[in-house]
């Protein structure tokens, strides 16, 4: 048999198992995406609390301790891979407590995403303009009130195309977790390649079917964020999927000539 | 009238603001060294002197959006820092206007004018939405309540500033160089604004550089230099006749 027809072969035996693997990778990596980014959301808000000189001492400490932690996760999480995490973590912790699987890899995604969210979150408020604290602050709104009403509202538009970014890296990396027996698009084209050790026909299958989520998510994710920017909005400067962020900028920037 | 006259008659009864022996550095930078001021309600005070003197440093640390290094901000007589006294309620009651609007720019103008009240006052959208169309109308900005601050021009934003500011219907309201960043042709209609605010009698202190408004408006001018208020007194007194050389420098180098 040639190559095309192991393929065909394979599809015809296995589409089924094909699709419900699509299935479980895209629920690991929206559902972890999401997940993610509240984490993401949450670390940021937090360790953006400011904390005068003249704060008392416990509410100093406190801060400190709590930024410490969060830092602490942060780096780790962005420091090792994903499967030596999943391993630690699932063996370690969600075997033993007989957690399903999908479950556990979620979770796993999820505090994963959550690290990287956290950095991205960050940069989006701080690339918010100084004077929009000021003005929140000065009407007497406390410091989440300012984040939930005035700055996240901004800054999650501003990092729209890096969420998208963080989703469709989860569509791929989550692959790395058929090690931990999630029944997702790698495992089981690893099963179907194995029945009949043809394992080079199988891994094709599974490339273009990654191919064309990302490929079509990608591709959703530049409509949106197209629609999203209305005739008021203003892009951070080079940003990567919007070819038209610096007449944006220019177009602002006349008003003031 | 005498500097130990002028004291005497500061320290009086019904004093809205009052600092005493206010200090504020950054870092090893003394920019306010020892500010003593104290602010009547209806007061219209305009606050002069040239960049670096502390003005604005002055006014951002009435609202704490300095945190002073020393010396005490009273509130209505009571210490702003007394754990019975709100930071958020306090400034809900000392609105500032910024040189550079910070208006939201996720809002509408009309919203920049509702939210800060059902946020902080929790007034409902009903009655903040009645309050704040008043007062946009009385910025004469009623045609442009839906568009958003990047839609304005500076004039305009620098209107619903003042709009969304008397929303919180303030004790004072702080002015840091509201026509600084504006094209000349869009000073005036800001200036107007004022005008009228300081005739209905808000207490006010304004930061400016437009001479011309702190002559004819205010009640009382202060002119800061080094980080002191070296000299106060009524318009007359301060632009007619100054006692001290650093002031009658500065006027002669504006004027």
């Amino acid at each position: 048999m040639s190559f095309f027809d192991w393929i065909l072969k394979l599809v015809s035996e296995y589409w089924l198992q094909f699709l419900s693997g699509t299935k479980n990778t895209l629920i690991m990596a929206l559902t972890g995406t999401i997940a993610g980014f509240i984490i993401g959301l949450l670390i940021a808000v937090v360790r953006t609390i400011p904390v005068s000189d003249n704060a008392n001492k416990f509410k100093k400490i406190s801060m400190k301790c709590v930024n410490f932690i969060l830092s602490a996760y942060v780096e780790i999480i962005r420091g090792t891979p994903m499967l030596v995490q999943a391993l630690i973590i699932h063996y370690s912790l969600f075997v033993p407590m007989k957690m399903p699987s999908m479950l556990s890899a979620i979770i796993i995604i999820s505090f994963n995403t959550g690290a990287y969210m956290a950095e991205i979150v960050r940069g989006g408020i701080m690339s918010i303009d100084k004077g929009q604290f000021e003005g929140a602050q000065s009407v007497g709104m406390s410091h989440w009130q300012t984040m939930y009403h005035v700055i996240l509202p901004q800054a999650i538009k501003n990092i729209m195309p890096s969420i998208g970014n963080e989703f469709v890296v989860n569509i791929k990396d989550s692959s790395v977790l058929s090690v931990i027996a999630i029944t997702e698009l790698m495992f089981i084209s690893k099963q179907a390649g194995g029945a009949y050790a043809k394992f080079v026909p199988a891994y094709v299958i599974c490339a273009v079917i990654y191919f064309i989520l990302t490929f079509t998510v990608t591709r959703i994710l530049r409509y949106l964020e197209k629609k999203l920017q209305g005739s008021d909005s203003y892009t951070v400067c080079g940003s990567q999927s919007d070819p038209n962020a610096e007449i944006h900028v220019n177009k602002e920037a006349k008003r003031y000539d | 009238m005498t500097d130990s006259d002028m004291i005497k008659i500061d320290m009086t009864d019904n004093a809205i603001i009052e600092l005493s022996h206010l200090q504020k550095s950054f870092g090893d930078h003394e920019v306010l060294k020892d500010i003593n001021l104290s602010v009547k309600k209806g007061e219209v005070i305009s606050v002069i002197g040239s960049s670096g003197s502390g003005k604005s440093t002055m006014l951002r640390s009435i609202n704490l959006l300095e945190i002073p290094t020393g010396g005490k901000i009273y509130f209505s007589g009571k210490d702003i820092e007394d754990p019975g006294v709100k930071l958020t309620s306090y400034r809900a009651m000392v609105e500032m206007v910024f040189q550079q609007f910070n208006l939201f720019n996720n809002m509408t103008a009309l919203d920049n004018c509702v939210k800060p009240q059902t946020i902080v006052l929790k007034r409902s959208r009903e009655e903040a939405e009645k309050i704040a169309r008043e007062y946009i109308d009385k910025v004469g900005m009623s045609a442009y309540i839906n568009a958003k601050p990047s839609q304005l021009s500076g004039g305009q934003k620098q209107r619903i500033a003042i709009a969304r500011a008397l929303s919180m219907n303030p004790e004072v309201i702080l002015f840091d160089e509201p026509t600084s960043a504006l094209d000349p042709e869009m000073v005036g209609e800001v200036l107007e604004v004022m005008k009228d605010l300081a005739k209905s009698g808000y207490t006010m202190i304004v930061v400016t550089h437009e001479m011309g408004f702190a002559r004819e408006v205010s009640d009382r001018v202060i002119f800061m230099d080094g980080g002191y208020i070296v000299e106060e007194g009524t318009p007359e007194q301060i632009f007619g006749n100054p006692t001290q050389q650093r002031t009658k420098e500065f006027l002669s180098r504006v004027l």
